[in-house]
């Protein structure tokens, strides 16, 4: 649609882009028949990937983007964004998926990074990106390297919301201090954040990041979704935690009403029954150090 | 007093309730059938439409809204409000339900996929300067009724114009955000529209 005065790709745009998926749930779909699944119980967007975060886990080996074929077929059988996974610094599966037409990357420490020092340089791409942090300092950095949304790391593929938690309250903290702060303040606040400063400040003025940031890692029950957005997330990211459970369809659904009637105790309560088993679940502490996707990316 | 909702189901509802804000109008977000009996006009923000449709039915809104139009209040949609306000919806889900309203066949995703989407200087009719529309996989205007009004069109490469903002009696649709922007004027030219309709809500 090349209008003489049209701009594709502009910050606003992308960026725009995820203010669309607010109050959202994205789920993690593994093939065409997952993604309908998804759409048909409200999700405003899938991530296509050939394994969940839990069977990645299990698996072990390198984890790489989706084949184009099954992210095809994917793209054909929905009507919502279709977003995918590129590995940290992988410049060319992040040109290769902004070929196929996904609507959204994922530089993701979900898969096995390509690059230990340089993430992608995102501000090149017309297709917006999403990247994960633990802390303020990290979202911003990505921030500054292109990221278009946030999405708080958690553990990815362990059914255990404790991490999603601590990151989700990291940025907020990191956040709330910000405020009050003068501006001589700002300055050492942003050498100490190993953040730019523009956007350090901007976070002080606003009181809240500059994109949307939603909540991964970890959120497997309708009240996991819903406590994330009590502590502040736009959305939320739900991996394993759906196809890795009894009754993938009603959880789906659960989890959608309670991300949106987050504040309503009683609806969660009535979308929490009759949901079968939840995954399994791991607790982190017995996680080696070895096998935590959070402290990939810097 | 004109006191406006905007539908808070899912999607950029917080961007409106700013643009809102900023006229100085009284706004409360709308997630169930009591919430939209406490105001008299409604707002339905972008975001993605069958989510949108969906929720609102599971929660027992579309016939309140339904009803809402149908009583003569403003409402105003942008992008998946559009769509949530066209009688007819192409490449929409097959079992996605709209409110209705304005008599208008709407093609979703119609300018592509989001690396297609893009922002450019639009002529609206009756504003004096043009608007920086941001479309975001936005839906199109296939077909209009011969009660609508075509308040903007857009003209794709091979010459073919498509209706981007139209207009009913009290109901207003736009394929792109102006709640994106901080040009205030679509908003405020709603509130218009919503103050001359003014109605109590019963």
């Amino acid at each position: 649609m090349a209008n003489q005065n049209n701009s594709t790709g502009t910050p606003r745009v992308k960026q725009g882009m995820a203010e669309m998926l607010k109050g959202g749930v994205i789920m993690d779909v593994i093939n065409a028949e997952q993604a309908r699944i998804a759409e048909d119980a409200g999700a405003v967007a899938v991530m296509a990937l050939e394994r969940v975060p839990a069977d990645i886990r299990k698996d072990g080996g390198v984890a790489r983007m989706s084949d184009p074929d099954m992210i095809d077929e994917i793209i054909a059988t929905v009507s919502i964004p279709v977003m995918a996974k590129a590995r940290i610094g992988h410049i060319t599966e992040a040109q290769v998926l902004q070929s196929l037409g996904v609507d959204y990357i994922d530089e993701s420490e979900v898969l096995t990074p390509a690059d230990e020092a340089y993430h992608i340089d995102k501000r090149l791409f017309t297709v917006p990106f999403v990247c994960g942090a633990t802390n303020l300092g990290e979202a911003l950095r990505r921030i500054s390297e292109g990221a278009a949304m946030i999405r708080s790391k958690g553990e990815a593929g362990t059914g255990n919301v404790v991490e999603a938690v601590r990151h989700m309250r990291t940025i907020r903290g990191d956040i709330a201090r910000l405020k009050g702060l003068d501006k001589e303040e700002l300055y050492t606040a942003a050498k100490n954040l190993q953040a730019p400063y523009e956007l350090v400040a901007q976070v002080a003025e606003l009181g809240r990041l500059p994109v949307v940031l939603f909540t991964a890692g970890g959120i497997a029950t309708p009240a996991d979704a819903a406590l994330m957005m009590q502590l502040g997330a736009d959305g939320v990211f739900v991996g394993s935690g759906i196809f890795k459970s009894g009754d993938p369809v009603q959880r789906a659904k659960a989890i959608v009403e309670a991300t949106t009637n987050f504040d309503d105790p009683k609806v969660i309560a009535r979308v929490s029954r009759g949901l079968g088993e939840a995954m399994v679940g791991i607790n982190i502490e017995i996680l080696p150090a070895s096998e935590r996707f959070a402290g990939r990316g810097w | 007093m004109l006191r406006v909702g905007v539908l808070a189901l899912q999607g950029d509802v917080r961007e409106h309730v700013n643009s809102l804000t900023s006229l100085n109008v009284a706004v409360q977000k709308v997630r169930n059938p009591e919430e939209l009996k406490t105001v008299n006009a409604l707002v339905i923000p972008g975001g993605e439409s069958t989510t949108i449709s969906m929720l609102a039915k599971r929660v027992g809104l579309l016939d309140p809204l339904r009803k809402f139009v149908k009583d003569g209040f403003a409402v105003y949609g942008s992008c998946a409000g559009m769509i949530m306000l066209a009688e007819e919806i192409l490449d929409g889900r097959s079992d996605q339900e709209t409110i209705g309203g304005i008599d208008i066949t709407v093609r979703r995703n119609a300018f592509g996929r989001q690396v297609d989407s893009f922002e450019t200087d639009l002529a609206l009719k009756d504003f004096k300067n043009n608007f920086k529309a941001v479309f975001i996989r936005a839906p199109w205007v296939e077909r209009v009724g011969s009660q609508v009004e075509v308040l903007a069109t857009y003209k794709t490469e091979n010459n073919q114009e498509h209706p981007v903002m139209v207009r009913q009696g009290a109901l207003l649709a736009t394929s792109f955000h102006p709640e994106l922007t901080n040009d205030n004027r679509i908003h405020e030219y709603f509130v218009q529209m919503a103050k001359s309709v003014s109605r109590v809500n019963s």
